[in-house]
């Protein structure tokens, strides 16, 4: 994973709430195989409208994505964060995040920020106004600012470490290798197994 | 202080735990399918790891796979290369897959537990949201992205943070006319798609001891639609009934030996929920939805609401956008909304019991003209049963198309799709926009009304049907 340290960007304003999986990449984009490749399936549906913010010509280039109430909700699909970052976003802020959706952007180094809606509508009029606007998220401070927005956000400190530093979550968690073991040792026989081993 | 079901799970499979990180869980059963392990497969590769517990993982084919002609080869290059990925990740690691054309291949929340693999206390997780379905074992059952899948193939377990409790007590009689569906359709719209956001769901209470294993499977299958990492509910005597004699149920001596740990699974009484939700039984009706999200749902009864009725800007909004993607208009009685289609399957309706619901409401009657119906049933051994009953001849005598095993037209990663502007009732879980297809339009219902909208045309739920019934002996 790359590290996330800071970042700064202009940025989209998405209005809408419950932003799901299945709008940042519809279902049929999920039949690829690889990691890259999903850009042009991001908001597919949506930016079939010439008037969709992300296809105003004002937003070309912008890295941080500014949305609604509980974005990245339903499907688990992994890919809905691969196709924000093959499209080129950094970062996404919104009050709410689902908690799949979350937990796959921090993987994947994309940062998610949950700030109150009424820093939200702030950055929303904000880069509305103003398209050249631009919004720093940054993760060691963690901090976002704006033109007349300070706001401090909370990422639990494990995660934030993770992220700054890029690491690869397997390779620590194989660092445990005795518990695993010790654990496994002491499972009970009545558990069940898919196949004989 | 006591536990809750959710606590004492958890508790069980702490591997590691340590001030400020995650808690290391073990993860007792990994499900997967075609469409979210690929890219975990290749991170395994390139790593140069193997799967660490081949006896704990086992893969299915539902995603992409076709319900018509499943004996060709797939039409589709795209499914298909997704589906021949699957077969050769197997093969090279060494996963048990159930294949299209298995006997035991099917919707993989459907499979985990008809096979015996779900049981109470286990920790379940699967590169699907839907995985809640299994929590309805009192197992701990979640969904999780494509990174997660690799860490699970490679170490078995996962760092996770403790999420909060909430209980979801459902207290009396359900009606006659209500079913695990529209309680559960209820549930989300009274706590709304980000009420258990952070949570882990128990529901328990009277009504939800009275029901079934395979309507607590739907109850919980959309605990992910309010936003919860997880839903549960406590392990009783319908679940030890369920579990014995299937295939992977534990045998005598450690039949009991499982048996006397699930009782154990119970929230404590002294035991303190993060967050409390009260629902009474008696006070529900056959539920649908209306909007672009499985909390924009009213019952049947009810007309659509006019987005100026919500004092929240943003819901409001949210409710304009809907109606203007539904092509709905407030205030129209939603017992007036036609379909073209409905379709009965998914890991939310996709059951015996849900076949057989259905079946019960189209026996002697016929599916409306200009309205298609789709009967999908969840997996191969579902659609087995379903013919050993008769029910396969109850849907195509009444109109309605009998189709093979798979996830199918909940999503539409195969041919079964909505065409723009359709409008479906679905006994599926999502009603986003373009879900069913570029365009579709869905309205999430149960099984009964479900058949009851295909008879006559419009939703409508059994009770709608009085007079529809050819008489015995007519034809």
């Amino acid at each position: 994973m790359e590290a996330f340290t800071a970042h700064t960007g202009r940025a989209v304003p998405l209005r809408r709430s419950n932003v799901d999986t299945d709008q940042i990449i519809p279902a049929h984009w999920l039949k690829k195989v690889t990691r890259d490749g999903f850009e042009d399936g991001l908001f597919e549906a949506w930016r079939k409208d010439e008037n969709f913010v992300l296809n105003r010509p004002e937003r070309s280039g912008a890295t941080v994505l500014v949305a609604g109430p509980d974005f990245g909700t339903g499907s688990s699909r992994e890919h809905a964060v691969w196709a924000l970052q093959n499209f080129g976003f950094k970062a996404v802020i919104s009050s709410r995040f689902a908690d799949i959706f979350r937990g796959n952007s921090l993987k994947n180094g994309l940062l998610t920020v949950v700030l109150d809606q009424e820093v939200v509508d702030r950055l929303w009029e904000l880069t509305e106004a103003d398209p050249t606007a631009e919004v720093t998220v940054d993760l060691e401070k963690r901090q976002v600012l704006a033109a007349g927005v300070t706001a401090d956000f909370e990422l639990d400190e494990n995660a934030r470490w993770r992220l700054l530093n890029g690491l690869d979550d397997i390779s620590l968690t194989l660092q445990n290798e005795a518990d695993i073991a010790a654990y496994e040792a002491a499972r009970p026989s009545f558990k069940p197994q898919t196949i004989q081993a | 202080m006591g536990r809750t079901l959710a606590e004492k799970v958890w508790d069980d499979h702490v591997v590691r735990r340590a001030e400020g990180e995650p808690d290391l869980l073990f993860i007792d059963l990994h499900l997967l399918h075609e469409v979210t392990s690929p890219q975990a497969f290749d991170g395994l590769r390139q790593a140069g790891r193997p799967v660490r517990r081949l006896d704990l993982t086992i893969a299915t084919e539902d995603h992409n796979t076709p319900t018509l002609d499943i004996d060709k080869p797939i039409a589709d290059p795209v499914s298909r290369a997704q589906l021949e990925t699957l077969r050769k990740n197997c093969a090279d690691f060494g996963v048990r897959l159930h294949p299209l054309g298995d006997v035991e291949q099917g919707v993989v929340h459907v499979v985990g537990p008809q096979l015996g693999l779900t049981q109470p206390g286990t920790t379940v997780v699967c590169g699907d949201s839907h995985t809640s379905t299994h929590g309805a074992f009192g197992a701990l059952a979640f969904g999780i992205g494509t990174s997660q899948v690799e860490h699970v193939l490679a170490t078995q377990t996962l760092p996770m943070a403790r999420p909060r409790t909430m209980a979801i007590t459902v207290e009396g009689e359900l009606p006659d006319s209500v079913t695990a569906k529209d309680l559960i359709l209820a549930i989300i719209a009274r706590i709304g798609t980000g009420g258990g956001q952070g949570y882990i769901l128990e529901y328990r209470g009277s009504a939800i001891e009275k029901l079934s294993m395979e309507a607590r499977m739907t109850i919980c299958n959309m605990s992910i639609e309010a936003g919860a990492r997880a839903g549960m509910i406590a392990p009783d005597r319908t679940t030890f009934d369920y579990l014995r004699g299937r295939d992977h149920a534990p045998q005598g001596e450690d039949w009991d030996a499982a048996v006397a740990y699930w009782e154990t699974l119970r929230t404590d009484d002294d035991a303190v929920f993060d967050a409390e939700v009260l629902i009474d039984a008696a006070e529900l009706a056959p539920f649908v939805t209306w909007g672009t999200n499985p909390g924009q749902g009213a019952p049947l009864s009810a007309s659509v609401p006019d987005p100026a009725s919500y004092e929240d800007a943003s819901e409001r909004f949210a409710a304009e956008k809907a109606l203007e993607y539904m092509g709905l208009t407030a205030g129209q009685p939603l017992r007036e909304i036609g379909v073209d289609t409905v379709f009965v399957g998914s890991c939310t309706n996709g059951r015996i019991e849900d076949l057989r619901n259905a079946a019960s409401v189209l026996e002697g009657r016929k599916v409306a003209d200009g309205v298609r119906m789709l009967v999908v049933p969840g997996s191969v051994r579902v659609a087995l049963q379903a013919v050993e009953e008769g029910l396969d001849k109850v849907f195509t005598a009444a109109g309605a198309e009998w189709r093979h095993a798979g996830c199918s037209m909940c999503l539409g990663m195969n041919p079964d799709q909505l065409a723009p502007g359709e409008r479906s009732a679905s006994t599926s879980n999502r009603n986003f926009e373009g879900r069913q297809g570029k365009g579709g339009r869905t309205h999430l219902v149960s099984p009964q009304v479900a058949a009851a909208t295909a008879v006559l045309g419009h939703l409508a739920s059994p009770a709608d049907l009085s007079d529809t019934r050819t008489p015995a002996g007519v034809r």
